[in-house]
């Protein structure tokens, strides 16, 4: 990149994207924190709608019979709140994390496929779209009910909004099948969530890769921070669980387009089968969510108690113990639905299981914070939050493995609060904890800590206002998934206190927004290492230069960052070297003016030309029996294809960079494996 | 500056607000001890199997208010004694602690191995029907419940009768996708799937009558299919069975009633719909496509809720509800597959006067 090549390669259509910065820049970037940020904001956005999405679910709830939405549109409502917070917000804000700061943690240049980073992106925000497209192709008119013996509709009740899918998240068979859900709503599901996936499996081939190739010097995988092993963790699940998910979403597109049978019990098809494949994804899935988010609250805990996490080993086996259980457990999402008791009290014991892995995070969590200094900034407040709410949550989990007592629980608003409480008092908090723990990372200015502990302290009143009462409304028999109750139900008092909770949270994140609108210019300026930290992330400037470091990490140690600052007196208590500071000012001056220049992966038009294309396969599927969609469908392979083709004669870089082979981490492509 | 001006502002109002939610969640705590009148709730079992599980869950339960006192008891502990405070010293750089890890993974391993006993005998002696049970079907559909009597020869529609102090078994399947039949009071739940049978037990203490539910998602309507169910003692039910084993009477010439059966007929709803008139009847035979049924209706005003026990409303006579229905079915319930006939108000008040006789 810092050269500029004389003439056009013979190889490749397109010279390589020379531009730095601007819109250019953005589109053709193969760097990892570009991708990271880009992941992040799309993702934010995808919150905001699912937001939406929940804030019209709870003023359709918050009385009785209540008219705000037709049965349609909530629905529909309650389908893509579902699909955007799982697919659309928490698992690309994830990516956004692990794709920042992966490489920082574990002192790379990037990840290890840069290229194949950003077609992840774009795949990713290409399906988004995609989805959501839905709105604008949507036929309201579409007919309901059996296809040939069509139920009716009340004309009035066709709306817009009522023609997004409407199968729920879960797109349980036969209901979201070809002839239950006859239009092409469940088609744009099917095909976005496929291509989601699609773009996480790419991701996470690309994550495990980098972990174990692309470590410095010295950082043995016991010295990796925990977030990093976290994502390691992810990624893995996410390797394994999401071609189940593939295949079955294939085989619903094949049932609805091409008319296999897979699922169609009158044909001898199975709708229980859908179930199984299903969660034994959707189960992992869980996981996928929430492991991110303890990676984050294990860096954070220990940062502001100031002292290192209480049975880091413990903490990280936990992690991978409780992914590899969860990929036994996935009948107990199917207690009710008449499988045999034998499966059934063996899907309750190993959901039991998994309880203790958690308990061992949770209580080495409290031993971290144990005989601390503990500094409430708002990223330990949202940690601290994730934790207390967590072991709620993880409460009323173990009493869904109780199975005869799931018998009564199962698909009532119990469970609705129950995984609430692990995905937003869990994962939404921990994800608030990391942004607001590495914002100065991205920009080199702090978030405002007054608005941070009114956002924490608004969303943390919100969240239990909404969801604790869920509980009860639950217990007290009330259904899920549905749009009206009767008024001699009793359910309107804690209905209408649950919408008043999430009107809070919507409150809350406003002032967030606020407050990263604000400090990303007026923030006070948070220097190298703004919250005494201990990890190698912490040892380049901020914000992160665009090649990470000026010179390669080397790591001798568990916290070793923490370790170049402290030495441990005679009790055990951390006294600080005397050269800390100037080793924190050599390290700035490395970090904005590196002593040899540095080689890093080139930018390239391919991954967005190849994403692009995707889409245009998805729809031409979906209206394939027209031209037009047989034409789309060409061009998309076609794009897809050329694309390809492009990339894979593409150099790696112009003929006349400039780089220095001394580099020890290798301009980001070649791994290193040295092991002190 | 403003900042600063700000936070005085906010700062009592933030403590107000928790000081209002925590009053909230007293109130909570005190319904949790006064049962209100909700009748779908989980916690007043009315017939042993029911029963069987709220045991089981208070059990779990209060096991799990202990670990939610100690644990969150403990995090709110070390936060409040271990808070930055002037003069504090640096904490000790501890890394971990053996038995102590090893213990707080041993305890929760024996709270759970003392969960799993009643879980595991629950699931085996809940979920096969007992040798004597009195079978019934039921089937769903969208969004009704249908039941079938084979003993007695009977069909009803969302309104279950039962006799007390007997077990049920209830063998369930789907005419369409899949539907879950919950009724609180006397069992969990279980899934109706097409073209498989499953089976839920259901037995009833005292004479009363419950509510349920359809709890698995099944489309447009998923929230207007609901269920009853009438539990009598055994003499009320044989009485029952004989009222519902007998035909339908034909209404009298000349009176609105037949002029209702006539409007039945012309407006071809006995393509769904049967009436059972009985062998010697002269007029034109009632009995609906086998494949695609909706309600039989021989029996029709004997029920006490009708259109998936969604009508009639709370306060609301059954002519009233039914006014409602006949004059637009898919606006009280979307997607129904009863269509809108644009009857005349006419038309619609010798309807109810038809089905009136249909005792």
């Amino acid at each position: 990149m810092t050269a500029t090549a004389e003439r056009r390669p013979a190889t490749t259509i397109f010279r390589r994207p020379r531009s730095t910065t601007g819109f250019w820049a953005w589109i053709t970037t193969a760097d990892h924190k570009k991708i990271g940020i880009m992941y992040g904001y799309a993702a934010f956005i995808f919150f905001l709608v699912g937001g939406l999405e929940a804030l019209l679910l709870r003023i359709q709830l918050s009385a009785a019979d209540n008219t705000f939405l037709t049965a349609a549109e909530y629905n529909a409502a309650f389908t893509m709140h579902g699909t955007t917070m799982v697919f659309l917000f928490v698992m690309p804000i994830s990516a956004a994390f692990i794709n920042y700061l992966l490489p920082l943690m574990i002192g790379a240049r990037d990840v290890a496929f840069p290229r194949m980073n950003a077609l992840s992106w774009w795949i990713f925000l290409f399906a988004g779209i995609f989805l959501y497209s839905v709105l604008v192709f949507s036929d309201p008119a579409a007919p309901v009910g059996v296809e040939g013996v069509a139920g009716n509709l009340d004309p009035a009740d066709n709306t817009v909004l009522g023609g997004m899918p409407d199968g729920g998240w879960f797109g349980y068979q036969p209901n979201a099948g070809p002839f239950y859900s006859p239009g092409t709503a469940m088609d744009y599901w099917a095909l976005g969530v496929q291509f989601l996936g699609l773009a996480s499996l790419i991701s996470s081939v690309n994550f495990i890769v980098t972990i174990f190739n692309m470590r410095a010097l010295g950082m043995r995988l016991l010295r990796m921070p925990v977030f990093v092993w976290m994502s390691l963790v992810v990624a893995l699940l996410l390797l394994f669980s999401l071609p189940i998910i593939a295949i079955a979403l294939f085989m619903v597109t094949f049932d609805r387009q091409f008319g296999s049978l897979f699922f169609v019990a009158e044909a001898g098809g199975d709708p229980i089968l859908w179930q199984h494949l299903f969660w034994l994804f959707g189960h992992p899935e869980v996981y996928i969510l929430i492991l991110p988010a303890m990676g984050i609250v294990s860096e954070v805990l220990p940062v502001f108690s100031k002292k290192p996490l209480f049975g880091y080993a413990a903490v990280v086996f936990a992690g991978a113990a409780i992914a590899f259980l969860g990929f036994g457990v996935w009948a107990h999402h199917m207690f009710a639905s008449g499988i045999s008791p034998v499966a059934q009290a063996a899907f309750g014991l190993s959901t039991m299981t998994i309880a203790v892995p958690t308990g061992v995070k949770i209580f080495n969590w409290m031993g971290t914070m144990w005989g601390g200094r503990i500094k409430f900034t708002t990223p330990m407040l949202f940690a601290i939050g994730f934790v207390a709410m967590f072991v709620i949550g993880g409460l009323s989990g173990v009493t869904h493995a109780v199975v005869p007592s799931d018998w009564q629980q199962t698909d009532t608003y119990y469970i609705v609060a129950h995984f609430h409480y692990v995905l937003f008092g869990g994962s939404v908090f921990g994800i608030f904890s990391g942004l607001y723990y590495w914002f100065p990372k991205m920009t080199g200015r702090l978030l405002n800590e007054k608005l941070g502990k009114l956002n924490f302290w608004t969303m943390f009143t919100g969240f239990n206002l909404t969801f604790a009462p869920m509980h009860w409304l639950g217990l007290q028999g009330m259904v899920r998934r549905t749009a009206y109750y009767p008024p001699e139900a009793g359910f309107d008092f804690w209905n209408l206190v649950a919408t008043v909770g999430a009107f809070i949270i919507a409150a809350g994140v406003l002032i967030f927004m606020f407050n990263w609108w604000r400090s990303k210019k007026h923030g006070e300026p948070s220097g190298i290492d703004p919250w005494d930290a201990r990890t190698v992330e912490w040892t380049t400037p901020n914000p992160t230069p665009e090649y990470n470091f000026g010179v390669a990490p080397t790591v001798t140690g568990l916290d070793d960052f923490w370790h170049k600052k402290y030495a441990e007196d005679s009790e055990g208590r951390p006294v600080r070297r005397p050269e800390a500071e100037e080793t924190l000012t050599d390290l700035m001056e490395t970090g904005i003016d590196p002593p040899h220049p540095i080689h890093l992966p080139a930018p390239s038009y391919y991954p967005i030309l190849l994403a692009a294309g995707i889409p245009l396969v998805g729809w031409g599927i979906i209206y394939h029996t027209s031209f037009v969609g047989k034409l789309l469908i060409l061009v998309g392979v076609l794009v897809v294809a050329s694309a390809s083709f492009g990339w894979s004669m593409e150099p790696l870089e112009e003929p006349h960079d400039e780089h220095d082979d001394s580099d020890p981490l290798g301009g980001g492509y070649s791994s290193v494996e040295v092991d002190d | 500056m403003i900042w600063r001006h700000l936070g005085r502002l906010i700062r009592p109002l933030i403590r107000w607000g928790s000081l209002v939610a925590l009053t909230v969640f007293g109130l909570a705590a005190c319904s949790l001890v006064e049962i209100e009148d909700a009748p779908l709730t989980t916690f007043e079992p009315a017939g042993p199997f029911a029963e069987r599980i709220d045991a089981v869950f208070w059990q779990v339960f209060w096991i799990a208010v202990v670990i939610f006192v100690v644990v969150e008891g403990g995090i709110l502990l070390i936060v409040l004694l271990f808070r930055d405070r002037e003069g504090r010293k640096d904490p000790r750089q501890i890394h971990g602690n053996n038995k102590l890890e090893i213990t707080w993974t041993i305890i929760p391993a024996l709270i759970l191995t003392v969960i799993a006993v009643p879980t595991i005998q629950g699931v085996f002696d809940l979920t096969e029907c007992g040798d004597d049970a009195m079978p019934v079907e039921i089937i769903g559909h969208q969004w009704w419940f249908e039941y079938r009597y084979p003993e007695h020869g009977i069909e009803s529609a969302s309104v279950l009768a039962m006799p007390i102090d007997r077990e049920v078994c209830a063998y369930m399947t789907s005419a369409d996708v899949l539907h879950n039949y919950w009724v609180p009071h006397l069992m969990g739940k279980r899934y109706l799937v097409p073209g498989q049978e499953t089976t839920l037990r259901l037995q009833a203490d005292e004479p009363a009558e419950y509510w349920g539910h359809c709890a698995e998602f099944c489309g447009l309507s998923h929230s207007l299919m609901r269920a009853r169910v009438i539990s009598m003692t055994q003499a009320d039910f044989d009485a029952w069975v004989a009222e519902q084993q007998q035909y339908a009477v034909p209404p009298e010439p000349e009176t609105p009633a037949e002029a209702g059966l006539r409007v039945f007929q012309e407006q071809g709803c006995t393509q769904c719909h049967t009436v059972d008139y009985g062998p010697d009847y002269q007029g034109t035979n009632l009995v609906a496509d086998e494949f695609f049924n909706g309600p039989n209706l021989t029996h029709f005003a004997s029920r006490s809720v009708f259109a998936g026990a969604i009508l009639p409303r709370e306060g609301q006579s059954w002519s009233d509800g039914l006014r409602e229905w006949l004059a637009n079915p898919p606006k009280v319930k979307p997607g129904s597959f009863m269509p809108n006939l644009d009857l005349t108000h006419q038309e619609i008040e010798d309807l109810i006067a038809w089905l009136d006789t249909l005792k």
